[in-house]
């Protein structure tokens, strides 16, 4: 069981809006405040879309915000789920199970916070952001401006952004970890890098690789297809290593799904 | 037993991974996940896919081991008060006679069901379940080793279910339950590649759920220990349907993924089931299906 205040709960959900967010993505707004006054940064909630009545999983998707009055979460039509799920109107009900996983760590005292989004990864991060007193740097990137999202919101906050794309068409040209590199090779910090990290696995790697060998902290938030969403079915698991070198499997769910770089086993 | 409705193994962990969403406390039974001998690392991921009606799973048996489980998860599993059903497998017969064995002396377990039934190990599992001389020799080493109410999980992935089901009878098993996992596969067409790491895995869900009672139906019409059915429970009328078949208490299982609260809402259900047709007890229920001669 978890400690009282975390724990999660099932709950029905008001729909206060589900709409177009930018380009591709939408923004689901739900009124269910015995669990959104309690979301933390990189926790999730694992959604029944209705009217899903063939599919048996529920969907998780990373909190974008939360608040006492609200908790929205980004998305993209990507499957039989989100294509049901972008037809849900406004005044409807969902059944959201949360909030789930571990979150984000704060950002160290005595480190610089270095945020890297891949695509949607942005949504939990953009959250982060909204918690951490001390502004850093955002590094975001995508195949096209389309996928580029929240960097308004980012830069009122006061975070230096620094956008790529593949094709050029927003920012630099290029992959996000090459503008990172550039940046670290230039950039005077006073203190060290922390990095918090969402996006596709190949951009975790690359991130978690150079944490290791640099010494730095980095926090990087999995997406893995998941089961139950609670720790019980073992299916959305991630190699870890453990403090002897031994190796074993952790539950992206309930024991991430934001792992320590140094932690997570790549292969 | 307080009520018929159990969770199956696999689908529940080992109870406190449900205890935050659910009160597990109204369980009839709680089936714990698969236990050997000593710690399983289980397949590598993808270890699960959706399909329609269902889902495909190849865990692969990851768990804790006998010593593990036993003192990480029953001290809180004897606080729920709820009776424990170990699932035990081995990948040698005399595993699975050793794991029962050990398990026997442990406080707050209520019975062992036999997994010779998952099809998504290499060794063990469904080869001892499909076979009818290895299942009759794993039911009776079993039996041998402890005093614990003996349940075999049984396959459906066979041509006749009663073959075993009378194995189990004359071993000496106090129950039976099945289905276990439809065999099964799904390819990525854009790869061509299978989806789950271990190639094949097994079927659960709603799309089962009419195997389960063919099967069950036919099981309790071969033996008269009792039948625990289990396939595909969403609702309430899914688990009366496997009572009516011949099954004395059911389990849901896959629908705790899609709703942890399931199987409270079909103890809830069974309940107001009998009610509207006036009836006291599912013991007047069970088996009463009604095939006119057929």
């Amino acid at each position: 069981m978890t400690e009282a205040g975390l724990k999660p709960e099932i709950a029905t959900a008001r729909v206060l809006s589900n709409a177009a967010y930018s380009g591709e993505y939408r923004e689901l707004r739900l009124d269910v405040t015995s669990i959104s006054g309690r979301v933390k940064p990189g926790q999730f909630v694992h959604v029944r879309v209705p009217g899903l009545s063939d599919r048996v999983l529920r969907r998780p998707f990373s909190v974008f915000h939360a608040d006492m009055d609200v908790l929205c979460v980004l998305y993209k039509v990507v499957g039989q789920g989100t294509e049901v799920l972008a037809s849900v109107e406004k005044g409807g009900n969902i059944s959201v199970l949360g909030p789930l996983g571990n979150g984000f760590p704060p950002v160290d005292e005595s480190a610089f916070p270095v945020l890297v989004a891949g695509g949607y990864g942005v949504a939990p991060l953009c959250f982060f952001a909204e918690h951490t007193a001390a502004p850093g740097v955002l590094f975001v990137g995508g195949a096209t401006a389309s996928d580029i999202l929240c960097v308004e919101r980012f830069e009122k906050m006061g975070w230096d952004v620094h956008v790529t794309t593949e094709d050029g068409s927003m920012g630099q040209r290029g992959l996000v970890t090459d503008a990172l590199d550039e940046w670290l090779g230039e950039c005077e910090l006073d203190r060290p890098p922390e990095f918090f990290v969402c996006g596709p696995d190949g951009l975790l790697r690359a991130i978690g690789e150079r944490c290791v060998l640099q010494g730095w902290k980095g926090s990087l938030s999995l997406d893995k297809h998941m089961g139950c969403g609670l720790g019980a079915c073992l299916a959305c698991v991630q190699r870890l290593r453990g403090p002897n070198g031994e190796e074993f499997w952790a539950r992206v769910c309930k024991d991430g799904p934001v792992f320590d770089a140094e932690k997570v086993v790549w292969q | 037993m307080a009520n018929p409705v159990m969770v199956a193994s696999g689908t529940f962990g080992y109870g406190p991974e449900f205890a935050d969403v659910t009160d597990i406390s109204r369980l009839g039974a709680i089936v714990v996940k698969g236990i050997k001998l000593d710690p399983c690392d289980g397949n590598p991921p993808p270890r699960m896919v959706e399909v329609p009606g269902g889902l495909v799973n190849a865990i692969g048996l990851q768990g804790p081991g006998v010593k593990g489980f036993v003192e990480e998860y029953m001290p809180f599993l004897r606080e729920t008060g709820v009776p424990v059903i170990v699932n035990v497998w081995g990948t040698t017969l005399e595993e699975y006679g050793e794991v029962s064995a050990r398990l026997s002396d442990v406080d707050g377990i209520s019975g062992l069901e036999l997994n010779i039934s998952c099809p998504n190990i290499k060794e063990g599992g469904i080869a001892f379940g499909t076979d009818p001389s290895m299942a009759a020799a794993v039911m009776s080493n079993v039996r041998s080793r402890t005093s614990l109410p003996v349940i075999p999980k049984l396959s459906p992935n066979v041509p006749d279910i009663s073959v075993f089901a009378k194995i189990a009878e004359e071993s000496g098993c106090d129950a039976i339950s099945l289905i276990n996992t439809l065999p099964a596969m799904v390819i990525d067409v854009e790869t061509r590649r299978p989806v789950l790491a271990n190639v094949t895995g097994g079927l659960s869900g709603p799309a089962v759920h009419p195997v389960a009672v063919k099967l069950v139906w036919e099981t309790a019409k071969a033996v008269s220990i009792p039948v625990i059915g289990m396939g595909g429970i969403f609702r309430a009328r899914d688990a009366i349907e496997l009572i009516i078949a011949g099954a004395s208490a059911v389990a849901v299982g896959t629908a705790n993924f899609t709703d942890p609260t399931s199987p409270i809402q079909v103890i809830e259900g069974i309940e107001s089931y009998l009610n509207e047709h006036g009836l006291d007890r599912i013991d007047e229920l069970i088996g009463s299906v009604e095939l006119d001669g057929k």
